[in-house]
């Protein structure tokens, strides 16, 4: 019986087995201080572009404060960097950057994908924005919002958190690299398309004349 | 709108350049002039440096592809005089079908520069003239075409895994980086496939 | 620079096996050593700052080229953030354009949003309301507040001094509630509609911002005592990044960047509207164009924007915000549901949006940054043919390389805080 990874564990009624060890009371004993501290010391890597940056400054600022989950220092070096969040729309000419920057964070690195366009292109429809950073790295947090307030913001660092608590070492897959591939694709292309398909409004609103 | 004045310039400008003038109009209190392409350069320079007219203010530069297909490209100048507080609008119409270009005004504006490339890379305007005709709010080797054409689709006209992939691959490192820079100033050194795989936007490291 | 031989191999580095980057040998054209005649450290370094980091102010790259500290040459790239706004445009209504403006000059959200209103009105024609002119110069001078302080608090970092950038966001929070009482939203306000606005204060609104205006002067004293006549904030901003007045003009810069040159050119002032000939305010004006007069000239014209605030506050009287015009505004709940004229133009308006008659305007408003312009063509139809951002940070960022010419690499840092640049603007 070793450790189940639940994501695929309903596609196809099959089970894939993540790790042939199974958590004991050691490991879980190790768990529970690892998670610890690293879910109350996650350093950031504000990649911040846009509106949602300015709104995680003022996260950062003194009314909010992220500085009391541990998240005091801001590491603008990605090698010093636990957290990505990537706070802002990200056009096609940023993306190489973003990817060389995630590529850059040593592991445990998180992901946290702030605001609608992040997450998924937003009001940003267009030849230029990437519909959603997660064609491009991998993404642990969605916070939407357009931009967040800076409660939803700190809501989904307490997520984060507790999906970090959450965390085993026995699961070998977790702490692997996710590279682009040789097809110069992070995901398969039909899925990106797939995650790129216009919704909601976006599908009506592409007629330039009425 | 035929009820606002019309700038004194536009007088002006037809006493002094004559055919040149194609057409002068008044829209929500704006007098527009449009020039000859030919001409334009001469005009704007006339505009700016001519005691009375002191245009010495280029407040912008821009153009606009009209949903008729018919319609000519416009490039459009914004002037203002700041002594006199006036503005006018210069507009110089490109027929589609011929060569876009024309004469840059840096020379005249230096704040031209960059106003200048975002039309050539938004229009693919050509600015005869102008010291460093790049790219400017694309990537240099940006290759699906011009996004503010009316025939450029809002989408682009690539699929999102073919635009995340030439995204990826596009290497921002290499502008510029010394490598770059070598390549720039041997360029004209470089054998004649070297060129056209250069300007084709394939990027390498010197052995 | 002496040409070194380049051989291209011309192969875009890929994967050899799975998982595994190819690894790119860091070659040279010649062994070194072998050209003793040069110069030792003839070769310019050079230095990449960006897209990512934290005194860009946003995605902006910068290269800068150096000789030893000296920069030869600054080449900036722009673009990371372009997000096609003007495409989009042509794809919106009117009104719809309104939330996009929010977010090209983020920072001064409601600025742009009365820009974007002036500009369609003044393409159809419109007078707006007294009430509503009054609103607007309200939620333009508070706009200029929190992006001055902003560039403050930002600057302040870039230039080694972090607490003036909390007390400039606890004053931005401040603005940010009254922001939120009045649109619902802290940052993406849409506040205007062509017409009128989305909706007018709400009680005690008023009083709010009487209380922010008695109390905000005291921070500004606060961050003047920390900045003016400090040694190591005059030895970083005097005499750095000057640039004439002549070449301000050129360069086409507008907004505290060429005021602090010495031209007096304030549109509120020059060409006035929403009603500014009628406010009693003064327009700061530099002289050396350098960090340190920029500095002090949006210091200035924050108290200035407090001054106007307070005198549109005891201008405000009761009355209609938006224009009487059924070509813009929809008619009242009750009318529409029984008068047929006033249904069939709700339903206009709802099914086929605002539809300003064909032409073209410009409009340019003083925005925080500088000059603002919206640019509109219409062809009659809902949708513009043309919209165009004319956007100050653009134009006053071009200037960068000639600022910087023979200056320090700090000096860089400083320069480009003092142009306050907003990334989403600039790109668009």
């Amino acid at each position: 019986m070793g450790l189940i990874n639940p994501a695929t564990a309903s596609e196809s009624g099959e089970t894939t087995v993540v790790s042939e060890m199974s958590p004991n009371w050691v490991t879980t004993r190790l768990d529970f201080l690892t998670n610890w501290a690293r879910s109350n010391s996650l350093w950031p890597m504000p990649f911040g572009t846009a509106c949602c940056a300015i709104e995680y400054m003022a996260t950062a600022a003194s009314r909010f404060d992220i500085a009391r989950f541990g998240m005091e220092r801001q590491s603008f070096s990605p090698r010093q960097a636990d957290v990505f969040i990537c706070a802002g729309r990200v056009p096609f000419k940023l993306a190489p950057v973003l990817r060389r920057i995630w590529d850059q964070m040593p592991q445990p690195k998180w992901c946290i994908s702030m605001g609608a366009c992040a997450s998924s292109g937003g009001i940003f429809d267009n030849y230029s924005m990437v519909q959603g950073i997660d064609t491009i790295v991998p993404v642990d947090i969605y916070v939407p919002g357009c931009p967040p307030r800076p409660e939803g913001l700190m809501y989904g660092i307490l997520l984060l958190q507790k999906k970090i608590r959450g965390e085993s070492i026995v699961d070998e897959q977790l702490r692997q690299e996710q590279l682009v591939g040789p097809d110069g694709l992070f995901r398969p292309a039909a899925r990106v398309d797939e995650l790129s398909e216009p919704f909601g409004n976006s599908v009506h609103q592409t007629r330039s004349s009425s | 709108m035929s009820t606002a004045p019309v700038s004194p310039s536009a007088a002006a400008l037809r006493a002094s350049f004559g055919d040149a003038i194609e057409r002068v109009l008044v829209s929500c209190g704006d007098t527009i002039v449009y020039v000859s392409r030919a001409r334009a350069h001469d005009a704007l320079a006339w505009l700016r440096d001519t005691p009375g007219q002191d245009f010495n203010y280029l407040t912008d530069i821009t153009a606009v592809d009209y949903r008729d297909p018919e319609r000519p490209l416009e490039v459009v100048y914004q002037l203002r005089s700041l002594a006199r507080r006036a503005d006018l609008r210069v507009k110089i119409a490109l027929d589609k079908r011929q060569p876009l270009e024309v004469a840059t005004v840096y020379d005249l504006w230096k704040g031209a520069d960059w106003l200048e490339r975002e039309v050539y890379d938004m229009f693919g305007i050509r600015f005869a003239g102008h010291p460093d005709l790049r790219r400017l709010l694309m990537w240099e080797t940006y290759a699906e075409g011009y996004p503010l054409r009316k025939d450029f689709p809002l989408r682009g006209h690539f699929s999102r895994s073919e635009q995340t992939r030439q995204a990826l691959a596009a290497n921002p490192e290499a502008h510029y980086s010394l490598e770059e820079l070598s390549i720039a100033e041997a360029f004209a050194e470089l054998p004649k496939d070297m060129q056209e795989r250069l300007a084709r936007g394939e990027r390498g490291f010197i052995r | 620079m002496s040409l070194r031989t380049v051989e291209l191999a011309l192969a875009t580095p890929g994967l050899d096996e799975p998982g595994k980057p190819t690894r790119i040998p860091l070659g040279v054209a010649e062994p070194p050593g072998a050209h003793f005649d040069e110069d030792f450290g003839a070769e310019h370094m050079l230095v990449n700052l960006g897209p990512q980091h934290p005194a860009t102010h946003g995605v902006l790259r910068l290269v800068v080229e150096l000789e030893g500290e000296t920069v030869k040459r600054v080449i900036p790239h722009i673009g990371y953030l372009h997000s096609g706004f003007e495409k989009l445009g042509e794809y919106r209504h009117y009104n719809q354009i309104i939330p996009l403006t929010d977010r090209t000059d983020y920072l001064s959200p409601m600025a742009n949003n009365v820009a974007l209103a002036l500009a369609v009105e003044k393409l159809m024609g419109i007078e707006v309301t007294e009430r509503c002119r009054v609103l607007r110069v309200i939620a333009c001078e508070l706009s200029r507040i929190i992006s001055h302080l902003v560039w403050l608090g930002t600057t302040g970092i870039d230039l080694g001094a972090f607490t003036p950038f909390l007390w400039s966001f606890q004053e931005r929070e401040r603005v940010y509630n009254l922001q939120e009482a009045w649109t619902g939203a802290r940052l993406t306000t849409s506040l205007t509609r062509v017409g009128g606005m989305m909706a007018d204060i709400p009680d005690g609104w008023d009083q709010a911002l009487r209380e922010f205006t008695r109390t905000f002067p005291s921070t500004l004293d606060e961050v003047d005592t920390m900045f003016t006549r400090n040694a190591i904030w005059i030895g970083r901003t005097q005499g750095v990044g000057a640039l004439s007045r002549e070449e301000a003009i050129n360069y086409s810069l507008s907004g505290p960047m060429l005021r602090a040159s010495g031209v007096d050119y304030d549109v509120r002032k020059d060409r006035p509207y929403l009603g500014y000939e009628d406010y009693d305010f003064d327009v700061p004006v530099g002289e050396h164009g350098d960090v340190y007069d920029r500095y002090r000239v949006r210091l200035e014209e924050m108290y200035q924007s407090n001054r106007i605030l307070e005198q549109a506050l005891d201008k405000l009287r009761p009355g209609p915000i938006n224009v009487d015009d059924p070509r813009v505004v929809l008619p009242p709940k009750g009318r529409a549901m029984s008068d047929m004229e006033a249904m069939i133009y709700h339903f206009k308006q709802v099914m086929e949006g605002v539809k300003p008659p064909a032409g073209e305007a410009y409009l340019g408003v003083e925005n925080p940054k500088g000059e603002l312009g919206y640019y509109f063509v219409s062809d009659g139809t809902a949708k513009p043919v043309r919209w165009r951002i004319r956007p100050p940070s653009f134009i006053n960022l071009a200037s960068l390389p000639k600022m910087c010419e023979g200056a320090l690499l700090s000096d860089v840092i400083a320069i480009n805080a003092s142009v306050d640049i907003v990334m989403g603007e600039i790109d668009r």
